[in-house]
């Protein structure tokens, strides 16, 4: 009896487990499969992406799942996927801690704008960077605070006070955001510092852009961020920054695009860096790259032609396809440094 | 009824001749099925240890480091490392609280006027409407509070309680619609169709002696009800709202959609606060740090633990009460 009931459950096991194995990994042998996970804001432009390779390319299958910059870098580090993707650079901490070399990739870049609602006001608000910090820390509690109606004569603000939003799941967008408080404001630094998840001084946390975004419709003179995409995608009213060459900037692919060029002459070889803050007269500040993140030694030939080979075509064609899913393009200095990276994959 | 029960398995009993090929030693299907019963008993209790052994053993850099101040800590930092659980606690007990308070008096009268006042065709009928209730999804429920009730506990209810009760501290503060209130009534309304179904269940079940012997000691159709089916029907009650307790303890979507989301403790439950269930469905994707995974896989523990010991209680409570009570 025992012996039957062990057969009979060895035997399901082992279907089992044929069958999860079966479902994912290599199918045939002349395909190439590779599969990725990461970062979500990239997502439709990558899923756009390895679409279109793959119509080209019929012998190369890429497979994304968009389940966070932070389980990409985890998932690339325990060898589980062949690339990653991220919204933010890997930590010296995190790279010393891989066994295997990481090579960042700037694929899009994406921007993070204010968006407000005060049911008096219609027109255009244009914010400093003090004003920013000063109503994320709390500091600045009331709409018609010196420091907001000085960039804004003409604009009668009410006296009502300011319901902070931000994003309550761990989010790029929160990074982008708060790595650029963190850089014009030592109090943000100090207080709250940078990354996809904070101890944030005041405010209501909505999940996703949605939430945020419905939080703000829903709440009176409140003021959140939400990713320049999604902004565009759902028409949204959302505010000028004044940029360090002291413009007052309206976020757009351009601007994004021209902070990214603006930062190129001080991007290192290893491509991990911030633009916010971005030097350009025409910069918009809170703007950023995103990263895939490849294994600089791929040992299997097919698997690193098939990723270098995505890669030059992601820098040539790839790029004219990112403006009409809202995504800012490279800046060509950009692209022409990556170029040169990409033979480092080795 | 208890006899129909006993006679039933008997009939498949003996015979087993369906099954060839046995060996010899197999000699009823009572082996079988008592192995195979055990099998998958002992796979439920091999789950719950693992689960937890796995939370233990992914949550050592945290248990390491903060020890039992994790507990306590009220400051969740992820970019500074300091991770304290307290404000999580104290927002999924408060919720949780919050919404037995307003879903057990309702759901329970409502199973009451179900099973013993509502004539039966009305009684099915809603019943059958409630239970459609319980398999709405909680992102639903979750949009719901967004789009309707938010606007409704910021317009109305919240200004009401606070001209009202205003001088209590719990209904003081700036009103924002979002909230621990608001996520109480989301909860409840959520865990309604549990308590209505199973209470009712429970109400139904109990024998017709039991009300007839007290509608013949002179009682009225109330008294009936509430002395003498109402107790009688205990034990199915209070596992209805266990049931509730459950879901309000782990719900996430629908909570973290109206909560507000801030790891702060305030004694108003107009401010926003945050669940140990919203918390790790919000920051597990980008936990890039091991010490801020391992935070929120100890919460995860802690959730846990919290559910076991207000279980435990609870039962606890029921034991105690059953001993005092006289029909069961």
């Amino acid at each position: 009896m025992r012996t039957i009931l062990a057969c009979v459950l060895v035997t399901g096991v082992a279907l089992l487990s044929g069958c999860a194995g079966s479902g994912g990994g290599k199918t045939e042998s002349q395909v190439v499969a590779l599969n990725g996970a990461g970062a979500t804001f990239p997502a439709p432009i990558y899923s756009k992406w390895f679409d279109e390779y793959h119509k080209s390319h019929t012998g190369i299958q890429f497979n994304y799942q968009p389940i966070g910059s932070g389980g990409g870098i985890r998932q690339l580090l325990a060898g589980t996927v062949d690339f990653g993707a991220s919204d933010q650079p890997m930590t010296d901490e995190q790279l010393s801690g891989a066994h295997a070399k990481v090579l960042h990739f700037p694929t899009v870049l994406g921007a993070v704008v204010p968006t407000y609602n005060i049911p008096d006001v219609s027109q255009e608000l244009s914010f400093t960077p003090e004003a920013l910090a000063g109503i994320m820390l709390g500091t600045i509690k009331k709409w018609n605070a010196p420091e907001i109606a000085k960039a804004n004569p003409g604009v009668k603000l009410p006296a009502s006070e300011i319901v902070v939003v931000h994003r309550s799941d761990g989010s790029g967008t929160t990074f982008v955001w708060t790595d650029y408080l963190s850089k014009v404001s030592p109090a943000w630094k100090s207080k709250a510092g940078a990354g996809n998840s904070i101890n944030w001084p005041v405010g209501l946390g909505g999940k996703g852009n949605d939430g945020v975004a419905g939080l703000v419709k829903q709440t009176p003179n409140s003021i959140g961020y939400v990713e320049l995409v999604y902004a565009i995608q759902n028409n949204m009213n959302y505010g000028r920054v004044r940029n360090a060459s002291g413009a007052f900037v309206k976020a757009g692919l351009d601007s994004v695009t021209a902070a990214a060029a603006s930062a190129a002459a001080s991007i290192p070889a290893d491509f991990r860096v911030s633009i916010t803050n971005a030097p350009g007269a025409g910069a918009w500040p809170i703007s950023s790259f995103t990263w895939l993140l490849v294994p600089q030694n791929i040992p299997d030939a097919a698997k690193r032609q098939a990723i270098t080979g995505f890669l030059e075509w992601m820098l040539g064609p790839g790029q004219q396809m990112t403006q009409a899913l809202s995504y800012a393009p490279l800046p060509d200095s950009v692209v022409a440094q990556e170029k040169q990276a990409i033979a480092r994959i080795q | 009824m208890r006899q129909v029960l006993r006679r039933v398995p008997e009939r498949f009993l003996p015979g087993t001749r369906g099954l060839i090929g046995l060996r010899a030693r197999l000699r009823t299907g009572d082996e079988i099925a008592y192995l195979a019963t055990f099998a998958f008993a002992a796979t439920i209790m091999a789950i719950l240890v693992l689960l937890v052994f796995e939370l233990y053993r992914s949550s050592g850099p945290t248990l390491h480091r903060f020890g039992l101040s994790f507990l306590t800590g009220r400051t969740w930092d992820p970019v500074a490392g300091e991770f304290g659980a307290l404000p999580f606690l104290w927002g999924t007990v408060v919720t949780s609280a919050l919404t037995l308070l307003l879903a057990v008096p309702v759901g329970l009268s409502a199973a009451i006027f179900l099973s013993e006042m509502a004539p039966p065709r009305i009684s099915n009928a809603l019943t059958f409407l409630i239970e459609l209730l319980a398999a709405v999804p909680s992102v639903i429920y979750g949009l719901i509070g967004i789009f309707a009730l938010v606007p409704f506990m910021r317009n109305v209810a919240q200004p009401a309680l606070a001209s009202a009760f205003g001088y209590l501290p719990i209904f003081q503060g700036p009103n924002y619609g979002v909230g621990v209130l608001t996520a109480g009534v989301i909860l409840a309304i959520m865990v309604l169709p549990y308590i209505i179904s199973v209470s009712r269940e429970a109400l139904l079940a109990v024998p017709r002696d039991q009300r007839e012997a007290a509608l013949a000691l002179g009682a009225t159709r109330w008294e009936a009800t509430w002395r003498a089916v109402t107790p009688f029907a205990r034990l199915g009650i209070v596992g209805s709202v266990f049931l509730a307790l459950a879901r309000a303890l782990g719900e996430t979507m629908a909570v973290t959609m109206v909560i507000g989301n801030n790891p702060k403790i305030s004694a108003s439950l107009f401010a926003p606060g945050y669940t140990i269930a919203a918390a790790i469905a919000n920051e597990f994707s980008e936990a890039t740090s091991d010490l801020h995974l391992s935070a929120l896989i100890e919460l995860g523990l802690v959730l846990f633990l919290l559910t076991m010991a207000i279980n435990a209680a609870a039962r606890l409570m029921v034991l105690a009460t059953a001993r005092k009570g006289t029909q069961q």
